[in-house]
């Protein structure tokens, strides 16, 4: 089922003629003999959720828009995408660059946002002139500027680079950024709904949501609700990397097994050079790792969907998140105790700094994790390990020290052994890895958890 | 609706408050044990706050009309009060415990130097530590350094010891008329610094030092020539024409050691000085003293002096659950020392059979 990438292996797809001619801008011309409201509305229907991780309805983030008289309203794209394993907003604005301008300018006009902002990180510098070139065609084609299709509307949209940090992936540290100042998030709330860039109303979405806002109004929301399952509704693009046969991006309606997606031959193709699956991390580097056995199956036997209630099945004990949709698998010669180290130095390195817990947190747990990997850890700094990442967890502003917490405690909690067996055999750690050790077996679920 | 009040629960004390409070304000109005501490927000500066953590509550229930409480705890320092929110602050075991994991956190990396260290007696994180922190650190790694930074003639950066409140950033940027520095870098490397090393020398900037919560801004004019505890504040005032010229003086005999503004119970400047009343007027002839400051008893300036101690408000029985802390009868766990033993009566030395025959 492809719906953001039906077109995207057309020749030239990337330009505005190629685009328009295989049925591009179509929503534009539809949406502008709509009101904002029925926009809204149709997205509602649709039951489209945020792409960007928290999976958000994006309808009810919508009508939560502030629309005070004479302040004006923004719409900001968030293509700040920087999650270790992420990298689905790359290729959609890569190779599809129109898709997004036509998602924009539908949200914007749904919005009333006459002044548009991408948020693009700095370092996918060559996609901001892709953008810009995007939206300078556009704009000569009439679909940007003043007074579009003679409804009255105007729309501008302007390409922000970021400065390479992931922050500002952060909705309020985005607008701190956007505005000028450092990127440290701000306490919510006011939400970003009623206080956002220059203290205006502000919507802050993702790349692929603003993308899916295409054909939902193209074929309409309640068309676009019967796709995926459940309140799962729709596409979603995964990017796969790690110890596949086909890494890459994929888009996927959401009915899949998660089984079918890493073995069938239609998405990765199984594990890599015949190895066996070890973990699997299913929506970003900060969601929860899992197991094989829980990769594949709930802690009820029950079969798990690439979907986001199923991929949550079991909470933080036994699940985890669908995310931003970065799929990582690991096969089994990878070692999750380094494994773990790296996400660890990733956050420490990204930690904005502004609230105590995450700041030196980050860098604790880091410190620890490099020693137990190095051979020089003990088997007191697993559960000092543990403490510290429930001191972090919930206890700061934004969400980058929950992120910093989840994926040691998701290590710990099913792959603890293997940080016993680091400590306790530091020579042999360095040597060689674990290996699959004792996880073809399904591990205790302690009942209520 | 300006007479409109909010009644707000804490620690099941009722107190009613403006709406728009914060619900640190409101456990202010309070007083004692229930007001969580605050190291990064400051009344007195817009937009400061949050930062910390360490003033987290519980809200055990939102308001009145939307009675769910809040799923994390939350920073009472920049979470405003509903009408019938419940808070719990000591009264909740999550808050005790995520603030001894926040304490923890501010410690690692801060050098434990308070020995030399001019803010010790006067610094929140001693206090903060003191009170709500564990004895031991678990931190067994080389704590973050930095390269020293000269900020000019009148404040010295001991980076090493800041613990990145933003206060002076918000002091400079509301009070100066042009902010001079701020904070470099992110993470656990972040600093407050100045770009290419221009020294801080604005209008009132000298207010920074007070602002501090720890050692990491101190006053070049004071730095290593005497320890807070041995200097005798006063308060005073000058006909200063920039400032308010009310002060607080730190004399030693009559000699004036420092200078700063006068804090309140919170340790909050009441008014902001100037750089001149501050670093210049070093000398007793320059003010007009009014007389001894308040501090508080339990605090190591005051050491010594015992003259009109006030019982502070105790609400123990209110307080459900919690033990108050320090109300020991020392004669209900020891033997010596009753009350109901005449010692005169005891021939020779007292020995403690002496009491424990004649006691119970």
């Amino acid at each position: 089922m492809k719906l953001l990438l039906e077109h995207a292996h057309v020749e030239g797809i990337r330009y505005y003629d190629a685009y328009r001619k295989n049925g591009g801008y179509r929503s534009v011309e539809k949406a502008f003999k709509m009101t904002p409201e029925e926009i809204v509305e149709e997205v509602k229907k649709s039951g489209l959720r945020g792409r960007g991780g928290a999976g958000f309805p994006t309808g009810m983030k919508w009508s939560f828009l502030a629309k005070p008289e004479g302040v004006p309203r923004h719409l900001v794209c968030n293509a700040d995408e920087s999650e270790p394993g992420t990298f689905k907003d790359r290729y959609l604005m890569e190779f599809l660059p129109h898709l997004l301008i036509e998602g924009l300018i539908v949200s914007s006009f749904a919005l009333g946002s006459n002044m548009t902002y991408i948020y693009i990180r700095g370092e996918y510098a060559w996609i901001v002139d892709i953008l810009e070139q995007a939206i300078a065609e556009a704009k000569n084609n009439g679909w940007l500027g003043k007074n579009i299709l003679n409804s009255g509307f105007d729309c501008e949209i302007y390409v922000q680079r970021g400065g390479g940090a992931y922050i500002c992936g952060e909705e309020t540290a985005l607008i701190e950024s956007l505005e000028g100042k450092r990127g440290n998030p701000r306490i919510k709330p006011p939400f970003p709904a009623i206080q956002g860039v220059w203290m205006r109303p502000t919507v802050v979405n993702n790349v692929e949501t603003l993308a899916a806002v295409v054909p939902i109004i193209n074929n309409g929301g309640e068309e676009y609700a019967k796709i995926g399952v459940g309140r799962s509704t729709g596409t979603k693009l995964l990017s796969v990397c790690g110890n596949v046969k086909k890494p890459g991006i994929y888009e996927i309606d959401m009915t899949q097994t998660v089984e079918e997606f890493i073995f069938s031959d239609e998405y990765c193709g199984g594990i890599a050079n015949g190895k066996k699956l070890k973990a699997c991390i299913p929506g970003g580097s900060s969601v929860p790792i899992l197991p094989a056995n829980l990769t594949l199956k709930t802690a009820k036997g029950e079969a798990r969907y690439m979907n986001y209630e199923s991929l949550s099945d079991g909470g933080f004990a036994t699940g985890s998140m669908m995310g931003s949709g970065g799929f990582i698998v690991l096969d089994e010669d990878q070692c999750v105790v380094r494994h773990t180290m790296t996400l660890a130095r990733f956050y420490n390195h990204e930690s904005c700094g502004q609230c105590s817990p995450c700041r030196e947190g980050t860098g604790w747990m880091y410190k620890i994790l490099k020693n137990i990997e190095y051979g020089k850890g003990k088997l007191s700094d697993i559960d000092l390990l543990w403490d510290i990442q429930r001191k972090i967890e919930g206890n700061t502003i934004c969400p980058l020290g929950d992120a910093a917490a989840w994926p040691v405690a998701a290590a710990i909690r099913h792959f603890r052994d293997e940080f016993e067996w680091h400590v306790n055999n530091p020579d042999e750690a360095q040597n060689r890895n674990f290996g699959l050790a004792h996880y073809a077996d399904p591990i205790h679920i302690p009942a209520g958890a | 609706m300006s007479d409109q009040k909010f009644k707000v629960t804490i620690d099941n004390i009722t107190v009613e408050v403006a709406p728009g409070t914060t619900i640190l304000n409101a456990a202010r109005m309070i007083g004692g044990d229930v007001t969580p501490p605050a190291m990064c927000y400051y009344s007195k500066l817009e937009g400061s706050g949050g930062k910390c953590r360490t003033c987290l509550v519980e809200v055990s229930k939102g308001s009145e009309k939307d009675p769910r409480p809040m799923p994390k705890l939350v920073a009472s320092c920049r979470t405003t009060v509903m009408d019938g929110m419940e808070v719990k602050n000591i009264t909740s075991d999550k808050v005790l415990d995520a603030r001894k994991g926040v304490v923890e956190m501010l410690l690692v990396n801060h050098p434990l130097d308070c020995p030399v260290c001019d803010q010790a007696g006067e610094c929140h994180l001693q206090d903060l530590s003191y009170e709500h922190g564990a004895s031991t650190t678990r931190y067994e790694f080389d704590r973050r350094t930095f390269e020293k930074e000269d900020l000019g003639d009148y404040i010295s950066l001991h980076m090493t010891r800041c613990i990145l409140c933003y206060r002076c950033v918000y002091t400079a940027e509301q009070l100066t008329q042009k902010r001079e520095h701020g904070v470099l870098d992110r993470g656990d490397h972040a600093a407050i610094s100045t770009l290419l090393g221009k020294s801080l020398d604005n209008e009132f900037i000298g207010n920074v030092i007070d602002v501090c919560p720890v050692g990491a801004l101190t006053d070049k004019t004071f730095r290593f020539k005497n320890r807070v505890w041995f200097t005798k504040p006063v308060d005073a005032h000058c006909d200063c024409k920039t400032c308010g010229g009310k002060a607080r003086l730190w004399m030693r005999g009559d000699e004036v050691y420092r200078v700063t503004a006068r804090k309140d119970q919170w340790g909050e400047v009441e008014e902001w000085i100037c750089n001149d009343c501050r670093f210049h007027k070093k000398s007793a002839k320059d003010w007009v003293i009014e007389g001894p400051s308040k501090i508080s008893r339990h605090s190591v300036i005051s050491q010594g002096h015992y003259v009109g101690v006030k019982k502070q408000p105790v609400y123990i029985d209110k307080v459900i659950g919690k033990d108050p802390k320090m109300l020991l009868d020392i004669h209900t766990v020891s033997d010596v020392n009753r009350p109901e033993v005449e010692l005169s009566k005891i021939a020779g030395p007292a020995h403690s059979d002496d009491f424990k025959n004649t006691g119970k």
